[in-house]
């Protein structure tokens, strides 16, 4: 006659199992993590709208070009990477109202008031020779610098950092600080 | 007293391992949480370049991903060096993209599609001139949300 009691499973071999569990997660799987560079590409002009030129005023523009030697360019001076940031920044903000800045143009945002909005626009172009490296370090040169825009803004606003305002107040600076960065149609920076 | 006289055998107790399932099972949890199943074998050498201002992608599941660089050792007789494009498994040309992207945009929801995020990992060393044409051909596919993949990183 077998015994009443059910015998109790042998909890022993659970270490193995787990362990052999273990090792197969850590075999499958990766823990790349997810990050890089946030972009939006303008739209493809559909094939039969003629390509015009937007009509934007030339102060208002800022050509940021990289040529196939990775040598770079912003307006028409040849410059380094590490000042380049300061060349945007200034840009953007224009604080001496140089007529040869962009012009800014006061713009009602609800919950914010009026704010002098920049209307300049940087345009970034490179070369098919271009080492992707570069271009994202200048990338980010350029994001840099107006992060560091939206920070001094809400530091003014909200006296706090761009990063510790909440999602509504993040959107309000968005809006009063653009990325206007525009990587449109490709050309090739050849010459220089 | 006779208590707390100890009764020293020489010998010392065994360590218990009673929970040492439950440990390894607690580390299996921390990875299966952690980690993500790798769903594509890399065929392409990616060393993405260093960044600092990088942003986190906020839904994993809405992202592609195009893969472009050097082919690995094992590939080099049959692709040579140059850079080329992977997509899902294999080697790609950019005239596939297009496909590529219209079959990634049927898996996902009618509402997620617009969320959609084409991550480009890209290596270091690549060109620029390959990187436009991708992104030139993902204009035309109006695959407009896109992440240049890098490495958080102090910038010099």
């Amino acid at each position: 006659m077998a015994s009443k009691k059910t015998p109790e499973i042998n909890g022993g071999s659970m270490a193995d199992i787990s362990f052999l569990m273990l090792i197969f997660f850590l075999m499958v799987t990766t823990m790349d993590k997810e990050e890089g560079l946030s972009r939006r590409l303008p739209p493809m002009p559909a094939a039969d709208q003629k390509v015009e030129d937007q009509k934007v005023n030339r102060r208002n523009i800022i050509q940021v070009k990289i040529n196939s030697s990775d040598r770079l360019y912003a307006g028409n001076e040849m410059m380094d990477v590490s000042q380049l940031k300061d060349k945007i920044k200034e840009f953007l903000s224009n604080p001496l109202d140089d007529p040869n800045l962009p012009e800014k143009e006061a713009v009602e945002i609800e919950g914010l008031g009026t704010v002098m909005k920049s209307k300049g626009v940087i345009s970034l172009q490179n070369d098919r020779g271009t080492t992707y490296s570069k271009y994202i370090e200048v990338q980010n040169e350029l994001i840099k610098a107006v992060n560091e825009l939206r920070d001094d803004f809400s530091m003014q606003q909200y006296g706090k950092t761009y990063a510790k305002l909440d999602s509504d107040r993040q959107e309000l600076v968005r809006k009063a600080i653009p990325q206007n960065i525009s990587e449109a149609e490709p050309k090739d920076v050849k010459k220089k | 007293m006779a208590k707390f006289i100890k009764k020293d055998k020489g010998e010392t107790p065994g360590i218990s391992t009673a929970s040492l399932p439950d440990i390894v099972f607690m580390i299996l949890m921390f990875f299966m949480v952690s980690t993500s199943m790798r769903e594509t074998d890399r065929k392409v050498i990616v060393s993405m370049p260093q960044a600092s201002e990088i942003a986190k992608l906020e839904r994993k599941d809405l992202a592609c991903y195009i893969y472009i660089g050097q082919p690995t050792a094992q590939y080099r007789a049959q692709y040579g060096t140059e850079s080329r494009i992977q997509l899902n498994d294999a080697f790609r040309t950019i005239d596939d993209i297009r496909d590529f992207i219209a079959s990634e945009r049927e898996n996902l929801s009618e509402s997620e599609r617009p969320l959609m995020t084409v991550s480009l990992k890209a290596d270091k060393d690549t060109r620029m001139g390959i990187i436009t044409d991708v992104k030139q051909e993902l204009r035309r596919c109006s695959a407009l949300k896109i992440m240049y993949g890098a490495r958080q990183g102090g910038i010099k």
